[in-house]
């Protein structure tokens, strides 16, 4: 993204030398790494433990002596794991698709059409986002039952945008906004549409926005606790984090390596996806349009 | 091609008055210049044309159409804007095509269209480059481009040259004066800048404050300027003002400075006796009067010397007025000496001090 880094150069001479270089960068790099990584490395070799090592006080817990599959097994076999995980995905993905598409259209029109009220339509959007979801549940609950669709995963995939449409459309009009409003009038005497002018030029500029706006939709739906548990109550029709900790946890009984493996393979997918992302991601967040 | 004809057109912002009443006839094929500081309306003008600003009160035609209340796309005009408005995420030949596929002409077509406007601005071995890889110059180029392709009735340029350097705009400019000349397009070009007015227009339309000061050729405005504004603002340096009193006797007209130096007064101008009067002369039409000469001229002490070879500018002070002069021979004055400066009494002009009005008979 950046075209100048060369020039920048000239602001880091304080990290050429070697010791200056441990000391100022990768020290603090190696700590804040370490921070962040060490619930993955525990994650990983507790699903990979057997139990008597997991439970016993002896040896090094840092480290696996002999690996198992045995927690993996289990929840592959002896759970609703991959349904869980499709149900994830399904209501993930259709919850962060109408969400972006319906944002799109939101922060468009608040930001560029400047109907009257259009400044305190968006601040009301926001201050939707705000109001937590532990107190929206209830009313939600009671809405989702009155149209019949409790135990279902429409009413997952009805009740998310709740919270990802103000999300997405705040963090897209910010983009919208950063465009030049120059192309857009420019195209306006080319001959286009509004609805040109949104697919034809304001879309493929606002493509970092787009791909952050999903990736955050779509890690904030897979992650998602409170509304799947008030929500779902079959366990075929759980999503991820629900089903690993409500059929996992049997009373006082925690089988921590199923749990451990069931994090993990949950958490993979969207490490894959920002990983995939990253570049866009970070301009989306910080960056606007380049000419 | 088409004429433009704007009549007693206003604009509001809620309760700001931008225009207030403006009256222009623009020829077919002709380039006219708006011209002003900002915030005089030139641009919201240029906008309203457009069509990219509602309309509050009175009527834009281009040609024999009302264009008031139709949409950009249909009013035929083409547009460049300051910061060029390329689409980034386009190649140049893309941009060039884009208001033909929106139209929805055949692809061979739009080759042959592209081509041709290509061509026309040596765009050609740029056709696959995105915007960013191109120099100021060349993204101008392209938005030109972008509007010759379509053919349109009339250009719209807004303070094109602007973002440039300038060498390039002086360059520019002349491509845009030649590029109007080749096409004969009607063109609206909106500036701050009165020589790029002045070198490019064939018509002038000064503004201030939401209204029209002067329309005329660049030297009608030159020569002629309607009062002490255009005066001022037409020219580089800009005119010389001096307060004084008008006398008006038997033996013809006279100004008199307030230091009780008598000018001769243009003959031709209006006025009372002891009538409050500003006298304006160009730094050119200044000429230096003979060290021991009988007759004085203004009496001015030297500030500045600036020496460009070519001429020679001179900043003085009268009287606490700043004036300034150019002469083509190399003079060096010390900075303090006095100087005597003789206007030329055929260019001057006499201003009305309570009007601004030029003082003609």
């Amino acid at each position: 993204m950046s075209r100048d880094t060369g020039t920048d150069t000239a602001g880091m001479t304080f990290l050429e030398s070697t010791p200056k270089k441990m000391l100022n960068a990768y020290l603090p790099l190696g700590a804040f790494l370490f921070v962040l990584l060490f619930p993955f490395y525990w994650m990983a070799i507790t699903a990979f433990k057997p139990d008597n090592e997991l439970l016993s006080r002896d040896g090094n817990p840092f480290w696996i002596n002999s690996p198992t599959l045995a927690h993996v097994k289990k929840l592959l076999f002896d759970t609703a794991y991959p349904e869980w995980m499709w149900n994830t995905v399904v209501v993930s993905v259709t919850a962060t698709f109408f969400s972006l598409a319906a944002s799109v259209l939101a922060a468009y029109a608040i930001e560029r059409l400047r109907f009257s009220g259009a400044k305190q339509v968006g601040l009301a959007i926001f201050l939707a986002y705000l109001v937590p979801p532990s107190i929206l549940f209830i009313p939600l609950a009671s809405v989702v039952f009155q149209l019949g669709l409790f135990d279902t995963r429409l009413a997952l995939i009805l009740t998310y945008p709740t919270f990802l449409i103000p999300f997405c459309t705040w963090l897209l009009m910010g983009y919208f906004r950063s465009i030049p409003f120059e192309l857009e009038e420019c195209a306006l005497i080319d001959g286009a549409t509004r609805w040109q002018i949104l697919t034809k030029i304001v879309l493929p500029l606002a493509v970092p926005g787009l791909i952050s706006a999903g990736i955050f939709a779509f890690t904030l739906s897979w992650n998602e606790f409170i509304y799947a548990l008030t929500f779902v109550s079959s366990s075929e029709i759980k999503t991820l984090p629900v089903g690993v900790v409500t059929e996992l946890v049997e009373g006082d009984v925690y089988h921590w390596g199923s749990l451990m493996a069931g994090a993990l393979f949950g958490s993979l997918p969207v490490a894959f996806i920002y990983s995939f992302f990253v570049e866009y991601y970070v301009s989306g967040m910080t960056g606007s349009v380049k000419e | 091609m088409a004429s433009v004809t704007i009549q007693g057109v206003k604009k509001k912002f809620g309760a700001t008055d931008i225009l207030h009443g403006v009256d222009i006839d623009i020829a077919d094929g002709t380039f006219t210049v708006l011209v002003g500081p900002s915030g005089c309306g030139k641009s919201t003008l240029l906008r309203m044309i457009a069509g990219l600003e509602e309309i509050t009160g009175g009527e834009i035609r281009i040609g024999d159409k009302r264009v008031n209340d139709l949409p950009p796309k249909e009013r035929d005009i083409a547009m460049v804007f300051q910061n060029y408005a390329l689409y980034p995420h386009m190649t140049v030949r893309d941009n060039m095509a884009f208001a033909l596929m929106l139209a929805k002409q055949d692809k061979a077509t739009i080759d042959a269209k592209v081509a041709r406007a290509a061509e026309i601005l040596a765009l050609g071995a740029l056709l696959d480059r995105y915007p960013r890889q191109l120099s100021g110059g060349q993204r101008q180029r392209v938005a030109m481009g972008r509007a010759i392709v379509r053919d349109p009735q009339v250009f719209l340029f807004d303070e094109p040259l602007s973002n440039l350097d300038a060498k390039l705009r002086v360059a520019m400019r002349s491509e845009i004066k030649e590029l109007h000349q080749r096409l004969k397009t009607t063109s609206i070009y909106v500036t701050h800048d009165q020589i790029e007015a002045m070198t490019m227009g064939d018509k002038i339309v000064v503004m201030r404050d939401g209204r029209i000061e002067q329309t005329g050729s660049p030297l009608e405005l030159y020569d002629h300027p309607a009062n002490q504004f255009v005066a001022g603002f037409i020219g580089s340096p800009s005119m010389n003002f001096l307060p004084g009193i008008l006398r008006r006797s038997a033996d013809g007209l006279r100004v008199e400075l307030a230091d009780g130096t008598q000018l001769d007064a243009p003959p031709q101008s209006s006025g009372v006796d002891g009538q409050p009067v500003i006298f304006g002369t160009r730094p050119e039409h200044l000429t230096l009067v003979p060290e021991g000469a009988a007759h004085g001229g203004i009496p001015s002490r030297v500030v500045v010397m600036e020496p460009s070879g070519m001429d020679t500018f001179v900043a003085c002070r009268h009287e606490g007025v700043e004036l300034s002069a150019v002469f083509r021979e190399r003079h060096d004055f010390a900075p303090g000496s006095t100087i005597h400066l003789q206007p030329d009494m055929k260019t001057a002009h006499l201003f009305s001090v309570d009007t601004g009005q030029r003082l003609a008979a």
